[in-house]
């Protein structure tokens, strides 16, 4: 007798799920979070926290606000940051001034955990939300983040 | 005489196979050594050591802000929870007092990734044995906890929210709103969760009486989480030893004694009720305040040993850190939930089928970068 109800019972549970799956079937515009991602491209529009690389925003002058001081550099905990730096002459005050020749961030090592923008003191550098990081050969995941001719937006310490 | 020489030739004879380490039963790179006989399984065996990378001693290198990080990638399915527990050590050993409100976002971060964890556990379950359908569901629901975090912490896996002394930014202003829609929407899958697969009398007959545990062996072998809490050793440390805002807030801890497959995954459902009426119960009144203290630019901890657990998804995490009184730790040692967990593998698996065992294998719910530091 047991094997009759047990057909019954069996067949019963897998109405009872097939009745979710079949709820969805009728309904499958409602509640899809499915992104049609490479076709979407135009309105996708990531997080604002989103860490995808680090940049170094310039303004209409080419002036970032990068002093050189290096907090991010000690603060990366896998040595993606390096910093080359020199002391040149400031046009304005004619002092000599530590101003970075080069701020290189070796993308392939970084591990977007923040604490270089975290650190930043002048906000110099911040998350850029590009996700899209495929390339043919690693030495174009280094990158030098201030642009060529670039310097120090006067008034930043 | 003839049945003799048919029983010779088809004699069962022990042999040894491999499983994994690339296999999707074994959720990761780890290799199980099965020595069989037929389908019976004799021996199981881990080989671990496929995905080392010597986490414990890079601690060494780093110091206390930096270490936060490569907790991520231990147990990558709750990182909120094992970058707190880094946080409380070094809060811990500095006596430092973190505001009310980072202690509330913390736990609610923490159970919402439990959630996750869990949602994810029980969609990969579902496929285990057979049931695809589940991971889809499953993988739904998580994903709009992935964009919470994705919002207010910035990424949806390796969140690195948490600093000693608070955490890296204040909460997104849409926050509370996308966790009380996430809350609403989960309340009514839940129960979806049960129809589909709890209820299924194929999941049941897999999963029921299979790889069972007793109380007795999950102490001896020192297991925690819900494969514990499956066997009935009560064994939680977030109502054993609260931490955080989890003494504010009252939740019951998932409890079953059967100790089979089914208790176990039966547990973790459990777990996402309680999980809901934790988050439910903080995320009205999050206190306002500053979301972190300020500590020193290098942080040195006294001179001294210092512990620190916590509950993950899987089980208890402890943090051990040694400190001669430097910026980096003299010794830093994770004790990992998933190790203890997979030691009893064998003892539970032993006279089963091989698939019994990828069903057992899912409700321990290994994750292999855990096991493997």
């Amino acid at each position: 007798m047991s094997y009759f109800s047990d057909i019954y019972h069996g067949i019963q549970t897998l109405l009872t799920g097939m009745g979710v799956t079949g709820k969805y079937f009728l309904n499958s515009r409602k509640g899809a979070i499915t992104q049609q991602y490479p076709d979407n491209r135009d309105t996708l529009k990531m997080f604002e926290r989103f860490r995808g690389e680090v940049v170094m925003p310039h303004d209409e002058n080419n002036e970032h606000s990068c002093t050189g001081c290096q907090k991010c550099e000690i603060a990366c905990p896998n040595g993606s940051i390096e910093i080359i730096w020199d002391r040149q002459v400031d046009p304005e005050t004619g002092k000599k001034k530590k101003m970075i020749d080069k701020h290189i961030y070796h993308f392939g090592m970084c591990t977007q955990c923040g604490l270089c923008v975290d650190a930043c003191p002048s906000d110099a550098i911040k998350w850029a939300p590009n996700f899209e990081n495929a390339v043919y050969d690693r030495s174009q995941l280094t990158r030098v983040l201030n642009k060529p001719g670039s310097k120090v937006r006067a008034g930043v310490e | 005489m003839e049945t003799a020489t048919i029983n010779n030739n088809f004699k069962s004879e022990e042999y040894f196979i491999n499983m994994g380490p690339q296999h999707p039963a074994t959720h990761g790179v780890l290799r199980l050594l099965l020595t069989i006989d037929g389908e019976i399984i004799k021996k199981v065996e881990p080989d671990l050591g496929y995905i080392h990378r010597s986490i414990e001693k890079m601690c060494e290198r780093d110091s206390y802000q930096q270490i936060v990080h490569l907790t991520d990638r231990m147990d990558y399915l709750s990182s909120h929870i094992n970058n707190e527990a880094v946080c409380l050590a070094v809060e811990n050993a500095l006596e430092l007092e973190v505001p009310e409100r980072v202690k509330v976002i913390r736990t609610i971060i923490d159970e919402l990734t439990r959630i996750s964890s869990h949602t994810l556990w029980w969609g990969v379950m579902g496929m285990d044995v057979g049931a695809l359908t589940s991971y889809f569901y499953g993988f739904r629901d998580r994903e709009m906890i992935n964009d919470i975090f994705e919002e207010t912490c910035g990424a949806r896996l390796t969140m690195n929210y948490n600093i000693p002394g608070g955490l890296m930014q204040d909460i997104h202003p849409n926050f509370v709103k996308r966790v009380k829609e996430f809350i609403a929407h989960f309340k009514t899958k839940l129960p979806e969760y049960d129809k589909l697969l709890t209820g299924n009398i194929i999941f049941q007959k897999r999963t029921k009486g299979v790889g069972v545990l007793s109380k007795e062996d999950a102490i001896a072998y020192g297991a925690s989480g819900p494969v514990a809490r499956g066997s009935g050793y009560s064994c939680d440390v977030r109502k054993h030893h609260p931490y955080s805002a989890l003494d504010k807030v009252s939740f019951n801890e998932a409890l079953h004694t059967e100790g089979d497959s089914y208790a176990r995954y039966l547990v973790r459902i459990q777990e996402m009720w309680e999980s809901v009426s934790i988050i439910e119960q903080l995320i009205d009144n999050i206190p306002e305040g500053d979301f972190k203290v300020a500590t020193n630019a290098v942080i040195k901890l006294p001179k001294g040993e210092y512990y620190q657990k916590v509950e993950t998804a899987r089980g208890e995490l402890g943090v051990y850190i040694i400190s001669t009184g430097g910026k980096n730790p003299h010794r830093m040692k994770f004790r990992s939930p998933g190790l203890s967990n997979l030691s009893l593998l064998n003892h539970i698996t032993v006279g089963g089928k091989i698939g019994d065992l990828v069903a057992t294998m899912a409700t321990i719910d290994i994750v292999v970068p855990d096991i493997d530091r």
